[in-house]
């Protein structure tokens, strides 16, 4: 694979490829989401890239009335709410992601330790072109 | 490796402390506001002070830059205090600012380069709608939060649901926090709202009638929380009366080395414990019911004092929402680890009950002007150390160690103080 840094702007050209990457420690086999540069359990900063399986399960969800501007763009208010979460990967770290899916209505429908798939949230154009990570119950 | 244990190498005490009222004020600026808690804490100084004796200040702002697009208030709060040319240097650890601001005058003194410095702090946020404060808060959450869509409530509604999950807690217990605070806010005369959740349920059925409108028939005040319409969604689980306003306000304490405390006051207050911590943001915290940077202040703030958590008669603790209380007094180590809704419930945290909780109302009641929380809440402290808390006096009880807890962000920041009156 390709040697890009391990850093937060290669993880979201990642994201607009719609891969799911890590950093994974050569040494002691540690796996970082987003990348880290420096492995914090052995301090080594041999890291090489590693692509997620995208599975994981839900750990802790909101489902936010008023949200930050880019989300009342894409047209969430207080009738309107979304969901966001925490996602404990297949792989053993935790991601924040946008939960799609579920209904940020009803949010007591919504079950912690639900079975989650990565998804590509790919909004807007040209400079304004972005991608969110999210998920969605299996 | 470092030894573990810190030390402050000369004793600080707290000698005098101010605040203004908190609240939402149009016709008042930052300088207006730190010259109410200025005014104040010149007035507590029990043997009398000269300003002029201040050596340095530091003033706590989180983001007048964002909320009314003014940056670097050392110098403004500086002058309006007739410190300047002397040394102001302003601190930003969000939410948590000012008490950084006061453990940098501790660390100032402590090292032997000052004897006498101020410590204070200020916000201005209500010139902003709701949605504008929301996004200059959530400035302050972690890159990856801000990008999956968080606000601040959005991260404490995360936490709460968690705590739900492994506890078995549910919504009812966080509104005992929330009646616990409104019931301690008619009593603290300069908080932002004083009243009680049933004053505000018969406000809400006298205004209904007024319009002609059903009367809601709330049997109890959970009943009225549970109602979306008194009660609406702000980040599920968090609901409006979940989260703290939006103020404005500052605060300041007097600090000086303990050699020369008390010929500023026969009461002085003792600051005996500091620590502060640092934290990740959720995806990377190791525990999604505790903060790290909480662990760490107070195994450095307990360390430090030889105190216990057994020894802490009150405290106040940053309450932004409900949650966070919650999580704040089983991390602190006054309740063991999903204990702490239970105490709750049975009222251990009310003003009679065994260990206090936020006696001036919290930041729910009282306000959260977030560059002022910190050196507000020592401000608590300081009056019910002292027996001057007024109708909100912690009853039956002498008081002579309090603590405080101020967490910045999402808990990228916190810190914990231990207090002591000899
Ligand atoms: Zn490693």
């Amino acid at each position: 694979m390709e040697e890009r840094p391990f850093s937060d702007i290669s993880y979201r050209k990642y994201l607009d490829e719609d891969k799911f990457m890590g950093s994974r420690c050569r040494k002691c086999g540690q796996i970082y989401v987003p990348p880290r540069r420096f492995c914090l359990e052995c301090r080594s900063e041999d890291m090489e890239w590693h692509e997620l399986k995208g599975e994981g399960e839900l750990a802790a969800y909101t489902c936010i009335s008023i949200g930050p501007s880019f989300m009342i763009e894409e047209g969430y208010d207080r009738k309107n709410p979304y969901c966001t979460g925490v996602v404990t990967l297949a792989e053993g770290p935790r991601m924040v992601a946008r939960i799609e899916g579920v209904d940020a209505r009803d949010p007591e429908s919504i079950k912690i330790g639900t079975p989650m798939k990565v998804e590509f949230l790919h909004r807007g154009e040209g400079d304004k072109a972005r991608t969110f990570l999210a998920f969605r119950p299996l | 490796m470092m030894s573990g244990k810190r030390k402050i190498g000369r004793g600080v005490a707290i000698v005098g402390a101010g605040m203004s009222n908190f609240g939402m004020f149009p016709d008042k600026d930052s300088k207006d506001l730190f010259a109410e808690a200025f005014s104040e804490m010149l007035a507590s100084v029990d043997k009398g002070f000269d300003p002029a004796d201040i050596q340095a200040a530091w003033i706590g702002n989180f983001s007048n830059d964002f909320f009314v697009h003014q940056a670097h208030w050392g110098p403004i709060i500086a002058d309006l205090t007739g410190i300047v040319p002397r040394a102001v240097t302003r601190t930003e650890g969000a939410c948590a600012s000012s008490t950084l601001a006061m453990r940098d005058g501790l660390m100032a003194i402590a090292s032997g380069m000052y004897d006498i410095v101020l410590a204070g702090g200020v916000e201005e946020m209500s010139k902003c709608t709701t949605e504008e404060v929301t996004e200059g808060l959530a400035l302050a959450t972690s890159p990856y939060e801000g990008e999956a869509g968080y606000t601040f409530p959005g991260v404490f509604g995360a936490l709460a649901t968690a705590y739900f999950h492994k506890y078995g807690a549910g919504r009812e217990h966080l509104m005992n926090i929330t009646i616990k605070s409104h019931e301690n806010a008619p009593l603290n005369p300069k908080g932002q709202f004083k009243q009680t959740i049933r004053d505000l349920m018969e406000a809400r059925k006298a205004k209904a009638a007024k319009k002609g409108e059903q009367v809601p028939d709330w049997a109890d005040e959970k009943e009225a929380l549970f109602d979306p319409r008194f009660n609406p969604p702000v980040a599920w689980p968090m609901h409006l009366y979940d989260c703290c306003p939006i103020s404005d306000g500052a605060s300041c304490i007097l600090m000086v080395a303990e050699e020369l405390a008390k010929s500023f006051t026969d009461n002085p207050i003792y600051i005996v414990g500091f620590g502060q911590g640092s934290g990740r943001g959720l995806h990377a915290c190791p525990s999604l019911t505790s903060f790290e940077a909480n662990k760490q202040a107070a195994a450095e703030a307990y360390g430090m004092s030889g105190l216990t958590p057994k020894d802490v008669q009150f405290a106040e603790v940053h309450d932004c929402f409900s949650i966070a209380e919650l999580i704040h007094i089983e991390d602190l180590g006054f309740f063991g680890e999903g204990e702490g809704y239970k105490a709750v419930a049975e009222g251990e945290t009310r003003r009679e009950g065994r260990m206090p909780i936020n006696t001036s109302g919290g930041l729910k009641c009282k306000g959260h002007p977030v560059g002022a929380t910190g050196t507000a809440q020592m401000y608590e402290v300081w009056k019910q150390l002292r027996g001057e808390a007024g109708e909100r006096q912690i009853p039956g009880r002498d008081l002579y160690i309090g603590a405080t807890q101020n967490l910045g962000g999402t808990g990228g920041t916190c810190t914990f103080t231990i207090f002591e009156r000899r």
